[in-house]
């Protein structure tokens, strides 16, 4: 694995180049970059031709070397993250229906959320999060915070920092207790949503900061689901929304809307179909029309663009793959 | 502390995608410690929230839990290998109390709410279906119908019930494709998570 000349200068450049960077995002050097229209329009038709000039060359015979998709692959997801061109953002049914569900709300309403899921999913699931509690605290519902993965509790804190500076809310406006509570993780999985079913305080002795469950004003009142308004799992695996399905809402009637990962969403539509889930937002395009739907622009919706043009460069791969494979074939045909 | 942080994740995050390039030891090293923080982070998850969380501090309170806890000694039997067979105890209440517990409950969200909302009115309830969901509603009938044609093996498939099956074969295939595209959607999300992270929390570059 002995590196040759060219990989260290490249290494030693970027090495530098990062340090530069840095040194100036911490000494106030530079504030970041936007590039101009224009040039996000040159940028983008320059990456279509190579692509097209690639495709000739395929048909050629002259085969892409797989770490030039590679290559593609991060070019077309870092490039738009410096962009600013327009991006029409449709909002599905499926997403309106937990918007809906909120807005059919009286202030004050108990909603639960779930946090099941790790910082491995936070790209996909953290937008979501934190669209889903600003519009909670926008409407005054009051939220009760929970995790089945141990991960949970922490992401659920940082979702409620990020809703709050959005909203512009102090910790005056939403008091934690009051407005908000962090239950924290608890071990047993689905067994936990069962015995919720019957005692939030048998599961949950205390909060995430360890108060007693009893000394919560939030949650004094709240005994077990009958108890919950809405409920929202936002989940990436087990345990996560199948398990909140079977348990919580087919034994214990809690109306429920979810936010899963892109893998987990074809598996909880048929959930949704039979109504057991109210909405879902699937994957990051579920974040972003629910930014949209509610109003408040978040991470999801800037990361729209880098995930279209991303796609983009892969159904070209795709064609350009197919084309080498059928020219390839037709070659060993002619050979045979 | 937070400077520390942002370069040890950038360390990390940049060592693993080296690997796109050629396997090399700076993904080596990011590998290793990748795989020794998780399993050290869940051993002291698992001791503390499920021993010492759910065992330890309720052990006066829940007499059952020593039943739990017994069970529990009885897995390690299978580090001894001539008392191993013991260790089988414990995976067969397991696997027994699983199934007992949750066959109903997959049965009632799995099978009988799914065939329950796949036979409807094709027109809507009243005919109130729009165009595209009385679309919708044939699409979801004909191809379950046909999906489980695929799987029915008892009679050959030829014919009309040939032509049925390799339908039903379509509907999986474009249903695993509908899958796939949806996973790489989850995969290209973690990428831009990750390139998030370089240029706009490490490096400052994004607006």
């Amino acid at each position: 694995m002995k590196m040759k000349r060219g990989e260290v200068i490249v290494l030693l450049v970027l090495a530098v180049g990062s340090v530069l960077a840095y040194l100036g995002k911490i000494n106030g050097w530079h504030s970041g970059f936007m590039f101009p229209k224009w040039l996000s329009i040159t940028i983008v038709s320059l990456t279509f031709l190579s692509m097209v000039w690639m495709l000739v060359r395929t048909i050629q015979g002259k085969l892409v070397e797989r770490r030039i998709v590679f290559l593609y692959v991060g070019i077309a997801v870092a490039l738009p993250l410096l962009m600013e061109l327009p991006q029409k953002i449709i909002v599905s049914d499926i997403v309106r229906a937990v918007y809906t569900e909120l807005e059919a709300l009286q202030p004050g309403s108990k909603v639960l959320v779930s946090f099941d899921y790790d910082p491995a999913s936070a790209p996909e699931l953290q937008p979501m999060a934190e669209a889903f509690i600003a519009e909670c605290f926008e409407r005054d519902l009051t939220v009760i915070m929970m995790g089945l993965w141990p991960q949970g509790p922490q992401q659920a804190a940082m979702a409620v920092d990020s809703a709050m500076k959005r909203m512009g809310y102090t910790d005056q406006d939403k008091v934690y207790g009051v407005d908000y509570v962090n239950l924290g993780y608890q071990a047993g999985n689905e067994f936990v949503i069962q015995r919720m079913g019957s005692s939030f305080q048998s599961m949950f002795k205390t909060d995430f900061l360890g108060t007693p469950y009893e000394d919560i004003p939030l949650v004094k009142n709240v005994k077990n689901f009958s108890n919950i308004n809405f409920s929202f799992n936002l989940s990436s695996g087990f345990p996560g929304t199948v398990e909140w399905v079977q348990v919580a809402v087919d034994r214990y009637g809690l109306r429920m809307g979810a936010g899963n990962t892109a893998v987990q969403a074809p598996t909880i539509y048929p959930y949704v179909r039979s109504k057991q889930v109210l909405g879902l937002l699937g994957g990051m395009n579920g974040g972003a029309e629910f930014e949209t739907v509610t109003g408040l622009p978040g991470k999801a919706i800037g990361f729209m663009l880098p995930q279209s043009f991303a796609h983009l460069i892969v159904i070209g791969f795709i064609i350009i793959g197919n084309v080498a494979f059928f020219r390839e074939g037709r070659k060993s045909r002619l050979k045979g | 502390m937070e400077h520390f942080g942002l370069w040890v994740g950038a360390f990390l995050t940049l060592g693993i995608y080296s690997f796109l390039y050629r396997d090399n030891a700076w993904y080596k090293l990011c590998e290793a410690i990748f795989i020794g923080i998780s399993a050290g982070y869940w051993v002291v998850i698992l001791f503390w929230d499920n021993f010492y969380g759910k065992f330890w501090i309720g052990r006066e309170e829940e007499p059952m839990l020593w039943v739990g806890a017994a069970l529990g000694v009885l897995m390690l039997c299978r580090l001894v290998p001539r008392i191993g067979w013991i260790s089988r105890w414990p995976l067969a209440f397991i696997v027994g109390a699983t199934a007992g517990l949750w066959m109903m409950n997959y049965f009632s969200s799995n099978i009988m709410a799914q065939v329950q909302s796949t036979i409807m009115p094709l027109l809507g309830e009243g005919y109130s279906a729009s165009f595209g969901e009385i679309v919708g509603n044939f699409v979801i009938a004909v191809g379950t119908f046909a999906g489980l044609i695929y799987f029915y093996f008892s009679k050959e498939h030829k014919g009309a019930f040939g032509a049925t099956a390799r339908l039903g074969i379509w509907v999986i295939m474009i249903t695993f494709g509908a899958s796939f595209g949806y996973t790489v959607m989850s995969r290209m999300s973690l990428l831009i998570g990750r390139i998030d992270f370089l240029l706009g929390d490490w490096l400052g570059l994004i607006q």
